[in-house]
């Protein structure tokens, strides 16, 4: 008897234990993603991205919060925030290619991958044009290639267009097919969990709205 | 088994209990007591941590229990890693964090040099589309750089005149070895173009004094240009203008990790001398040849081997009136062929070393001849000796072959030391036959020798000094010198900073004077610069001041000897502006030039005649979006270049100035528009731009000097064989690039 009762003492708190372990992970991505959601300034995108990190550094085996780390700089270094955007977009790398360690070939990861190449790309775009272009569609296309039903390629894609003027090339008219396509995709995305990126429906709606 | 259960509870309420959370705070200043927000401070293998605010502030609360490392990192600051021990008590650390010395941050050394390059930082001063795009440059490296403080608007003979040096004072480098003819041949009172395309370099240097150990040879200034490494797409190229046709390959591996492409073109301005009439009488149009091929490779260890050669043959003939007599004629006649060789290898060697290795030869064989002629165009003698004389062949050939090494090793932080050495063969060989057919041969050989080592020293991220110095030996002068040279930069605020240069620098006499007397010394020039800049993005702004001091300068009278020497002191403003106005570039240069000196026969120190007291240039450049046009001026102003007419006089014998005088001033404005149709096609198959140029706008008459007739009568300007030129040029290029077959596909 005191032999199974000490067996289900340690088998409750072993599962309470690992119970929290996860909990404590799920929940702290959870809350942090909430913060790089609601987050307008500098300093709130510096703090959300620190906090992936540390997830990140801790868990050691969770391409997640790498992901995300390296999503808000490269969002910071497209918007110069933090300082040296050429510095912000390098950092972001190496917190991407951690996280492309840890999940090779992902589709999400590729998506990253363009963002920082834009930011590096705004630095200097007359100059840089030539030597940015082709990274830039081959990140997409791979990340198309690697998962055809995620949306986010060609949400980003959609985007980058939308933005660039017409004279280049850009504008509604070559944006607008692509959003749908990605508005399409986003109606039949499913997450993999509550954690993995869900994120560009509303900017796709947004170029669709814009473009009518 | 209720009992179990309410242990289990009961422990996890104690878990709880136990894991009551501490607090963690504490501030993050450097070691000048400068606040440093946005730092991060993590509690390492934990999820706790915060970042420091506006007052270096920080604090957050832990459940965690035990030893621990908290780490404090700021971009631009060492590391720091404290152990703490989280027990009972709230903890409160303020942390001291110390600079590194980081390459982005830290000065660099730019007195008398205009680095044009991204190699390091996103700021360029020039770039192989500013050299396209410069109003009245025509794509030439050259051109483009004579709009920069320093150089001279000499129109009359090739080459860069800077600070008071003569053209063939300033030297061009590739990859770390010398050019030796980068200038097609020189024809009489014509400035020829550079031979090298801007698009082959990634990285320009302009340095207008105070330059690195590693290049030498170099009296005055250095263009050193660093070429590409692989293109960023596979693409074949067809150019179709007024003055030449010209087609090319790119073809880069799938892989990424080599290239190669070739390149030829012709050049012949016979329909445009047509429509476009010339002062001389052209009796042989001048015709180009030129082919190039180019192949590069990385290395396994992420090194890097390109070579690139390049053969251009030459020919023309032009007719001008003979100024010593008004029935006679000059016919000058040019053939020239060049091949020019580069290797160069650039390797991690690993444990902080790396190594460049560059190679190269040249060879370039000129076949001259003048000729007095009738009004029929029938060659004659005179039996005046200063007429006949001027009837003679010249057939010339010059060689160099080099190899350079240099190896580079990081000592503590960013500091490096750099040394090396390097060889140059030289074979050159004169045949001169004067007008009664006799041929005289003369034959010069250099082995040259020059070892070199330089360090880079950053003491802190605002205190950088340079200091090296080279060790040369020329065994055809038979003699060695060293050349120290010392920078030093100093960050005066952001973005500004202040720096010094000095150096020592020397040249071998030309090979037309070491024909007469090979026993000549090295030519010399002390450089002392001080230089201020600030530098960002958007704008740059510098100013700097120098004193030179030339020695032992050569005199051709008495004897060929060292007897001459000068100086040359100056300030020079620079004003870059890409922001103010959108969409609108700009630069201003000013110059302002105090030198004399006294060398070939100059019978005493004089302002010599490539040199003027003031020089301005403003360069626009303007992309009109609606209509995919570029419109890009130059405006250059000079104030006048003496002339003087220095006979020799056989009562004193001596030479004498008989006459002198100031030209009028130089004005001209250039004027280019490119026109980009596939601007918004990134999709176009073909990609194409329309250029069209005029150089003197307002065809003002430009004067370069005056040159004189034996006796001193009579006296004729020095002119471009015409006012303006223009041009008209289509550049097709067909882009092979996989990805963007891709995205076609695709869509």
């Amino acid at each position: 008897m005191k032999k199974i009762i000490f067996l289900l003492i340690v088998a409750t708190n072993f599962s309470f234990s690992v119970f929290a372990q996860s909990d404590r992970y799920v929940g702290a991505m959870a809350s942090t993603l909430q913060e790089f959601g609601a987050a307008k300034t500098a300093e709130e995108f510096a703090a959300a991205e620190a906090k992936f990190e540390r997830i990140a550094d801790a868990e050691k085996t969770q391409w997640l919060p790498y992901y995300y780390a390296a999503l808000v700089k490269g969002r910071m270094a497209q918007q110069g925030m933090g300082g040296d955007a050429d510095k912000v977009a390098d950092d972001a790398q190496a917190l991407l290619d951690k996280a492309a360690a840890l999940s090779p070939n992902n589709s999400e990861i590729f998506c990253v991958k363009y963002i920082i190449i834009t930011a590096k790309l705004l630095v200097d775009p007359q100059s840089r044009y030539m030597q940015y272009m082709g990274p830039m569609t081959e990140a997409l296309e791979t990340a198309k290639k690697a998962d055809p039903t995620n949306p986010r390629p060609y949400a980003l894609q959609a985007i980058g267009l939308k933005n660039t003027p017409e004279q280049f090339g850009g504008g509604c008219t070559p944006a607008k097919p692509l959003a749908q396509k990605a508005l399409d995709l986003f109606g039949s995305f499913k997450p993999a969990s509550p954690l993995n990126p869900n994120w560009g429906k509303e900017m796709v709606e947004g170029i669709i709205k814009d473009c009518k | 088994m209720k009992k179990a259960a309410l242990t289990s509870i009961f422990l996890l309420l104690i878990s709880v209990f136990c894991f009551s959370q501490i607090k963690i705070s504490g501030t993050v200043k450097d070691n000048r007591n400068h606040i440093l927000a946005g730092s991060t401070i993590t509690l390492k293998t934990t999820y706790d941590g915060a970042i420091s605010d506006s007052t270096g502030f920080f604090s957050f609360k832990t459940f965690e229990k035990g030893d621990f490392i908290l780490e404090i990192k700021s971009v631009g600051y060492k590391t720091v890693e404290q152990k703490i021990t989280i027990a009972k008590d709230p903890i409160n650390l303020d942390f001291l964090l110390k600079e590194e010395v980081n390459e982005l941050k830290a000065v660099t050394v730019t007195a008398g040099t205009f680095e044009a390059s991204d190699r390091k930082k996103a700021v360029t001063v020039l770039s192989a589309l500013d050299v396209y795009t410069t109003g009245g440059a025509n794509a030439d490296i050259t051109a483009t750089v004579k709009t920069l403080p320093g150089a001279q608007q000499v129109g009359e003979q090739e080459g860069l005149f800077v600070r008071g040096g003569a053209g063939y004072e300033t030297k061009q480098f590739i990859d770390g070895t010398l050019v030796n003819n980068p200038y097609y041949t020189s024809v009489p009172d014509l400035a020829q173009r550079g031979r090298f395309a801007p698009n082959l370099f990634k990285g320009t240097v302009f340095t207008t004094g105070g330059y690195s150990a590693l290049y030498g040879e170099a009296l005055s200034a250095a263009l050193i240009l660093e070429s590409i490494d692989l293109p960023d797409q596979s693409q074949a190229t067809v150019s179709l203008s007024t003055v030449f046709v010209g087609a090319g390959l790119q073809n880069i591996a799938k892989n990424k990790k080599s290239s190669y492409g070739f390149n030829y073109g012709y050049t012949n301005v016979y329909p445009y001398f047509q429509v476009v009439k010339q002062t001389p009488d052209y009796f042989k149009v001048p015709q180009f040849y030129t082919a190039d091929f180019n192949f590069r490779s990385k290395t396994k260890k992420g090194g890097m081997i390109k070579y690139y050669t390049t053969f251009a043959h030459n020919d023309l003939g032009l007719r001008r009136p003979n100024i010593d007599s008004s029935t006679l004629k000059n016919a000058f006649g040019l053939k020239n062929t060049n091949w020019y060789n580069n290797v160069s290898w650039r390797e991690n060697l690993g444990n902080g070393w790396k190594m460049n290795i560059g190679l190269s030869f040249s060879t370039n064989h000129d076949d001259i001849s003048n000729q007095i002629q009738n009004q029929n165009n029938q060659y004659v003698t005179t039996g005046l000796y200063y007429i006949d004389s001027t009837n003679f062949t010249l057939n010339s050939r010059q060689d160099l072959s080099q190899i350079k090494a240099v190896f580079e090793k990081k000592i503590t932080g960013i500091s490096v030391l750099r040394f090396g050495s390097e060889y140059w063969y030289a074979y050159n060989k004169n045949i001169y036959g004067n007008a009664a057919g006799t041929n005289y041969t003369y034959i010069l050989q250099d082995h040259f020798n020059a070892a070199f080592a330089e360090a880079d020293l950053y003491i802190t991220n605002d205190i950088a000094a340079k200091i090296g110095g080279r060790l040369e030996h020329s065994s055809l002068l038979n003699k060695t010198n060293i050349a120290p040279r010392i920078s030093l930069a100093y960050k005066t605020g952001k973005d500004a900073q202040m720096s010094l240069a000095y150096g020592i620098f020397y040249q071998k006499p030309e090979n037309l004077q070491l024909f007469y007397n090979s026993n000549l010394n090295y030519t010399k020039a002390t450089h002392y610069i001080i230089n201020y800049q600030k530098m960002n993005k958007d704008y740059t702004f510098r100013v700097e001041a120098f004193y030179k001091k030339y020695d032992d300068l050569v005199k051709t009278f008495p004897t060929y000897n060292n007897n001459g020497d000068g100086y040359a002191q100056g300030v020079e403003l620079f004003w870059r502006d890409k922001k103010t106005i959108k969409g609108f570039d700009y630069w201003v240069s000013y110059s302002y030039l105090d030198t004399k000196r006294d060398y070939l026969n100059y019978p005493q120190q004089l302002q010599p005649s490539f040199a003027t007291g003031h020089t301005f240039s403003l360069v626009t450049k303007k992309f009109v979006l609606p209509i995919k046009t570029g419109f890009n001026f130059t405006y250059s102003y000079a104030t006048g270049r003496p002339y003087y007419d220095i006979m020799f006089n056989q009562s004193s014998s001596k030479y004498v100035i008989a006459d002198e005088g100031t030209t009028k001033p130089f004005s001209t404005l250039g004027f280019s528009m490119n026109y980009v149709p596939s601007v918004g096609k990134p999709n176009a198959k073909t990609f194409w731009v329309l250029v069209a140029s005029v150089t003197n706008v307002f065809n003002n008459k430009l004067i370069y000097g005056y040159s004189y007739s034996y006796n001193g009568k009579v006296k004729q300007p020095v002119t471009p064989p015409a006012p303006q030129f223009f041009f008209i040029g289509v550049f097709l290029s067909w882009g092979v690039d996989r990805t963007q077959d891709a995205i076609n596909n695709n869509l």
